[in-house]
């Protein structure tokens, strides 16, 4: 699982939990991938990132680098911090590990790089 | 400056020939290109006369379209070929600024509907011979490509003596029918029962609009053919699906003669094979009924075909027992318990998360099942903030079909459009079962008595 896709996820649906944002990560098994740089696409996506969030995620993940604490002004044109951003979204990836609703500690396991989002019928 | 109209010809495949029209006119209004139609479009008919003020507006096109075999710069249409030679004689002097002497040539001949042997072909090809061609012959790589087409109607038993129309143009692009043989099902590493084949996943995409740079989710991805074709188109793909065994590549498998599935087969890796891998974003096992993106997350195209409930189950987390807890010893490795997810729910929820995690301008593509005598437009999934713009019909058996909806969200919704409970919708499955019931207990019945026949026949035999 890319750390895009978890920017993205909630765990709202689980009955009596209100925001469940943002999912706290344990990972085993991180790798990080090559993922060809497309600086359209992160500029489009930066505006829709919650970068803290973001930020915290590569940093549990022992995979900050140098990445920026907050988006620079003018990122569009910021090639090379383009380039950190699209390596902390699509390259770091969680092979094996859980994500963790922050609200009620449920936790959903991650294996093969699949996150398993699914719920029992006493949680709905 | 005034923009110069020329005539060309677009020539279809004959497949899918319902999906065309809406094919072209989504491509036409996603690439922003002008073409005027010379006639209505017919039906069956195979070829369409249409004008751009540019070649490369005619190249754009093809160069998405899946339903498109052959556009040609159209040089003469006439109703014989007695005509033609008239119409191209009298265009010679102008034509020849097309055939400088150092360009090779090659004139092809296509007849629709009658066959002609290469004898025949060549025969046709030299009554050509006034033409102005100056460079060499060059069959294999030729500069110039020429068509002579003969057309002798769609009625393949009965072709008449003499084509209808006739047409003779130069050769301008070919449209995308070699794509869906690189992608075909049958080179492909990871596939279900119902992976949709490579043809109808590309017309859904460029039914979605797809841009390079576009996020696509498939909430029902399957073995994610979908997901294949936009990305093919640029886009980079969600998918998410409540079948665990599916999404690991560890369903039975559903080539006839493998076994055992391989231990890498999955979506990632099919888009891996096809080069598209850096397009992948993720997959996640979820219950479509469960919505777990973040609300301010908008998708630029949903596209997805859900499951009817005959060839895949319709399925939701859910029991109906009341209070029930799952306790904590069996927690590790229990296996949710799943009910009825019918099929007007799951369309209202696909219609509402639309709704709600579109941008505005984003398209929903998605194939809906009906019964043939029952359709009218007012049967279909409806949404406020949804406008219907494309829907075409594709036959199953002789009462049912599935239509490919293309919806385009045209403002956000309010709180009480995100909250519709009831879609009038009728249950596709439930009417598919009860006419059927009758003919599937006398089918197992029949079954058994020839099965009772050959035990009997082997018995004997024995003897």
């Amino acid at each position: 699982m890319k750390l895009l896709t978890h920017n993205m996820l909630t765990s709202k649906c689980i009955r009596g939990v209100n925001v469940g944002y943002p999912l706290s990560i344990n990972a085993s098994d991180v790798r990080v991938a090559d993922v060809d740089f497309n600086p359209d696409f992160i500029s489009r996506m930066i505006p829709k990132i919650d970068w803290p969030v973001l930020y915290n995620a590569v940093e549990r993940l022992g995979h900050v680098e140098d990445l920026p604490k907050e988006t620079p002004v003018n990122y569009e044109s910021n090639e090379d911090f383009l380039k950190k951003a699209h390596h902390a979204l699509l390259e770091v990836e969680i092979i094996h590990g859980e994500l963790v609703c922050p609200e009620s500690g449920r936790k959903f396991p991650i294996n093969n790089g699949i996150p398993n989002m699914l719920l029992n019928e006493d949680e709905i | 400056m005034s923009k110069m109209w020329k005539k060309y010809l677009l020539w279809f495949a004959q497949e899918h020939v319902e999906f065309r029209v809406s094919e072209i006119e989504s491509l036409l209004s996603l690439l922003r290109i002008h073409m005027k139609y010379q006639e209505k479009p017919r039906d069956l008919q195979p070829y369409w006369v249409v004008e751009f003020s540019s070649e490369d507006d005619a190249k754009l096109l093809a160069s998405r379209s899946v339903s498109l075999r052959t556009c040609l710069e159209l040089w003469g249409h006439e109703p014989s070929l007695e005509k033609l030679h008239n119409t191209l004689h009298a265009k010679a002097e102008m034509l020849a600024s097309y055939f400088p002497p150092n360009k090779s040539f090659k004139i092809e001949v296509e007849t629709f509907c009658r066959h002609f042997t290469l004898q025949e072909k060549v025969e046709k090809i030299e009554t050509f011979s006034y033409l102005p061609l100056q460079g060499e012959v060059n069959l294999k790589s030729p500069d110039i490509r020429l068509y002579y087409i003969e057309y002798y109607g769609t009625k393949a038993l009965e072709p008449p003596e003499l084509p209808y129309d006739v047409f003779f143009g130069r050769w301008v692009a070919d449209g995308l029918r070699q794509l869906s043989k690189k992608l075909s099902l049958k080179t492909r590493k990871f596939i279900g029962n119902t992976s949709m084949d490579p043809q109808l996943s590309l017309l859904m995409a460029n039914q979605a609009q797809i841009h390079d740079g576009d996020i696509v989710l498939d909430p029902f991805v399957g073995s994610g053919s979908l997901l294949v074709a936009a990305a093919q188109f640029g886009a980079y793909v969600f998918g998410s699906d409540i079948d665990y065994l599916m999404l690991h590549g560890r369903t039975k498998p559903s080539r006839i003669r493998q076994k055992k599935r391989e231990n890498d087969e999955s979506i990632c890796a099919n888009m891996q094979q096809y080069n598209l891998g850096h397009k992948y974003l993720d997959v996640l096992v979820n219950d479509f009924a469960m919505v777990f993106w973040k609300d301010s997350l908008e998708f630029d195209a949903v596209i997805t075909d859900p499951p009817y409930g005959i060839r895949e189950a319709t399925e939701r987390i859910g029991t109906e027992k009341e209070d029930c807890v799952v306790s904590d010893e069996h927690l590790a490795t229990h296996v949710p318990a799943k009910i009825e997810y019918g099929i007007p729910s799951i369309y209202r929820d696909l219609l509402v998360f639309s709704a709600k995690h579109l941008r505005i301008g984003g398209r929903l593509v998605c194939w809906f099942p009906v019964f043939r005598e029952d359709y009218t437009e007012r049967c279909l999934p409806q949404h406020p903030c949804l406008k219907l713009v494309a829907n075409s019909e594709q036959p199953l058996s002789k009462v049912t079909s599935r239509r490919l909806l293309t919806y385009e969200k045209i403002r956000q919704p309010s709180q009480s459009e995100l909250e519709i409970r009831d879609i009038s919708i009728q249950d596709f499955r439930e009417k598919y079962f009860v006419l059927r019931e009758e003919t599937r207990k006398e089918r197992r019945l029949r079954e058994a008595a020839v099965r009772k026949e050959n035990w009997e026949k082997y018995k004997e035999n024995k003897k």
